[in-house]
């Protein structure tokens, strides 16, 4: 087979099928080291530092936040935004890599699919808690009722009940059938009768037989063509829920394509925070290489050159379009008393990518990890500043206001960076964090192996 | 009692030669385990297509029609609401939420389809053949009857093929 002497080997040290399946094996099988005890004590006491706060709300009232008349979706919204985001990278990667054929994607695919996973979840917890009484967060749903009302349809806030659902459950679906192999391998490696019962049920009996793979393949590829509409449509609709409202600075049919390119930038540099540090800990560096880092690197740079284009354009047409409220709206987001805020989110997210058009950077592990944080700063602080700047001074000066958020909300947002950050160390601890069987399918393909010289 | 051949390969591509070899000669196979996807196989062996893309369609017709209609019914005929003078059938605000019933059901519909046809699932009792399976080993199982000779035709065949370890066992 053409073996292209430029292109970079996949998967490094010429490893047989079988070391594959040890080396992926070995973070479950062998004990975890301290820095995954610690790792999982912060991460839970986070966690539980955010369930008090959530438990404060529920019990006192919308009014333990910062929120005003003027300034009615704060940080929770932004978080929101924000963790929905995240999660586009992983379904990015696992649906529209596969459909373009990137074999690249199965190093990382899994880890970023399970990392979608816990962020939507993540993501979900805003708007339930924003209700005020989550216990009654059925009404969202279009049920026959006493009430003899329907949900409201033409809303695009029901739009997203709809949406993050059928994400969350879409690409739950999509990773446990991805998962059902390496499980089965599991299931066929560990010694312990308990933990062979545990993998053994989770794998649903999977034998590894020919016509099941034929089914897999196919239901793996209709499910990405389902997935990547799917993904695109999602923070779509995330951002109508701005775009359709009047308030200037929301009100721009720029926001969905914006909105979806921001996702994916923010999901990238969120699987990059995460990957650096596990191929690491995990010693998966064979596997996860400077190659893989340096593909999403280049990612990042498209979706960050897509965002950074977004900004300018919106602050031309303000000006373009000749109405005083909207230039005013994007005068005071640079000028007003929240310039900090935009400052940030331009420094990091149009200003900061560009740095890695020098190669030297693109495959610096250090740089990456310290740039995939600035990311996921300037991408929170963009929601902050498109909501939070754009409520504090609309069309009615006597209403304008400012906005500073309690313990509260910081502290149940430190709780949701708690439980994405658990279930990510428990799923590094309990499943294989690399797609097995189809990192085994590319080793032999082109620019695969490794040169023979 | 009836028996089989199990042929172990450490490569796919041997695998997919003897599979070949074995086919032409009518040499009845009764299932290959690999533990990934080998391309090509499912050819060589005349396996009919996956009919789960129609499943999925048919399931996501389903969705669009259940979706729309029920908006369509919801704001037209059961309860005609003035929303901010927005005409009570109006079709761009009903697309987003027919689309993404229409995702969930074609994926859920196909993940069951998967499953049920598979016989995969929670508690599922399939027989492991072979623990090395999902490791590195890919076997080929045939059927073997009484006759000898059919088993030594059948141990050549493999045998050229670099089969890393032929078997004969007794089904249960």
């Amino acid at each position: 087979m053409y073996v292209s002497p430029i292109r970079e080997p996949l998967i490094k040290g010429n490893k047989t099928y079988s070391q594959i399946t040890k080396d992926i094996a070995a973070p479950i099988e062998g004990k975890p080291g301290k820095a995954w005890y610690m790792g999982l004590t912060i991460s839970l006491s986070a966690m539980f530092f955010g369930l008090a706060m959530m438990g404060y709300t529920v019990w006192e009232g919308i009014g333990t936040w910062g929120l005003n008349r003027t300034i009615g979706w704060g940080w929770g919204i932004t978080n929101f935004v924000w963790w929905v985001g995240i999660g586009h990278a992983g379904t990015f990667i696992s649906a529209i890599l596969l459909l373009f054929r990137q074999k690249w994607r199965t190093s990382i695919n899994r880890s970023a699919e399970a990392m979608t996973i816990f962020a939507v979840m993540c993501a979900g917890l805003f708007p339930l808690i924003h209700m005020g009484r989550p216990l009654l967060a059925f009404f969202v749903f279009p049920y026959p009722n006493t009430r003899d009302l329907w949900v409201n349809f033409n809303s695009p806030l029901l739009w997203d009940v709809f949406a993050i659902s059928t994400y969350l459950l879409v690409s739950l679906l999509f990773w446990y059938m991805g998962l059902i192999p390496d499980i089965g391998t599991m299931r066929d490696r560990v010694t312990s009768k308990a933990k062979k019962t545990i993998y053994g049920l989770l794998s649903f009996g999977w034998t590894g037989s020919v016509k099941h793979w034929q089914r897999h393949e196919k239901l793996s590829l209709i499910l990405a063509g389902l997935a990547a509409p799917l993904v695109l449509s999602v923070h779509s609709i995330v951002s109508s829920d701005f775009a359709t409202a009047i308030i200037p600075g929301w009100h721009t049919t720029i926001f969905p394509p914006y909105f979806v390119a921001g996702a994916i930038f923010s999901g990238f540099a969120m699987v990059l925070t995460l990957l650096v540090v596990t191929r690491k800990v995990l010693n998966l560096e064979n596997y996860i290489t400077l190659a893989h880092i340096e593909s999403m690197n280049k990612i990042i740079i498209a979706t960050g050159s897509i965002v950074g284009i977004a900004y300018l354009t919106e602050l031309f047409i303000a000006w373009y379009s000749g109405v005083e409220y909207e230039q005013y709206a994007f005068l005071n987001r640079a000028t007003g008393p929240y310039w900090w805020a935009y400052a940030i989110m331009m420094t990091c997210n149009v200003i900061s990518p560009q740095l890695l058009w020098f190669r030297k950077l693109r495959r610096n592990l250090l740089f990456t990890f310290i740039l995939s944080i600035f990311i996921n700063i300037g991408m929170w602080f963009e929601r902050f500043v498109i909501i939070v700047t754009s409520l504090h001074r609309d069309y009615l000066p006597s209403s304008w206001s400012m906005y500073k958020p309690t313990i509260v909300e910081v502290g149940i947002f430190i709780g949701t960076l708690g439980l994405f950050f658990s279930c990510f160390l428990l799923f590094i601890r309990y499943f294989p964090v690399i797609a097995i069987a189809e990192v085994k399918t590319v080793v032999k393909s082109s620019g695969a192996k490794e040169p023979k010289n | 009692m009836r028996r089989y051949i199990s042929a172990y390969f450490t490569d796919e591509e041997n695998l997919l030669r003897a599979s070949k070899i074995l086919m032409e000669k009518e040499i009845s196979i009764l299932d290959i385990l690999t533990p990934f996807p080998v391309h090509g196989l499912d050819k060589i062996l005349g396996l009919k297509d996956s009919k789960l893309p129609t499943v999925g369609f048919i399931a996501g017709a389903i969705g669009t029609i259940f979706a729309f209609g029920f908006q369509t019914w919801a704001f037209v005929v059961d309860y005609p609401l003035f929303i901010g003078g927005k005409p009570h059938f109006s079709i761009p605000s009903f697309i987003p939420i027919t689309f993404e019933v229409t995702v969930l059901f074609a994926a859920v519909a196909m993940v069951f389809a998967f499953l049920f046809r598979s016989k995969l699932g929670l508690g599922a009792k399939n027989k492991i053949h072979d623990e090395r399976i999902t490791d590195d080993r890919f076997v080929i199982i045939i059927e073997a009857n009484e006759n000898d000779d059919h088993f030594n035709n059948v141990k050549t065949i493999l045998e050229q093929e670099e089969a890393h370890e032929i078997q004969l066992k007794e089904h249960k």
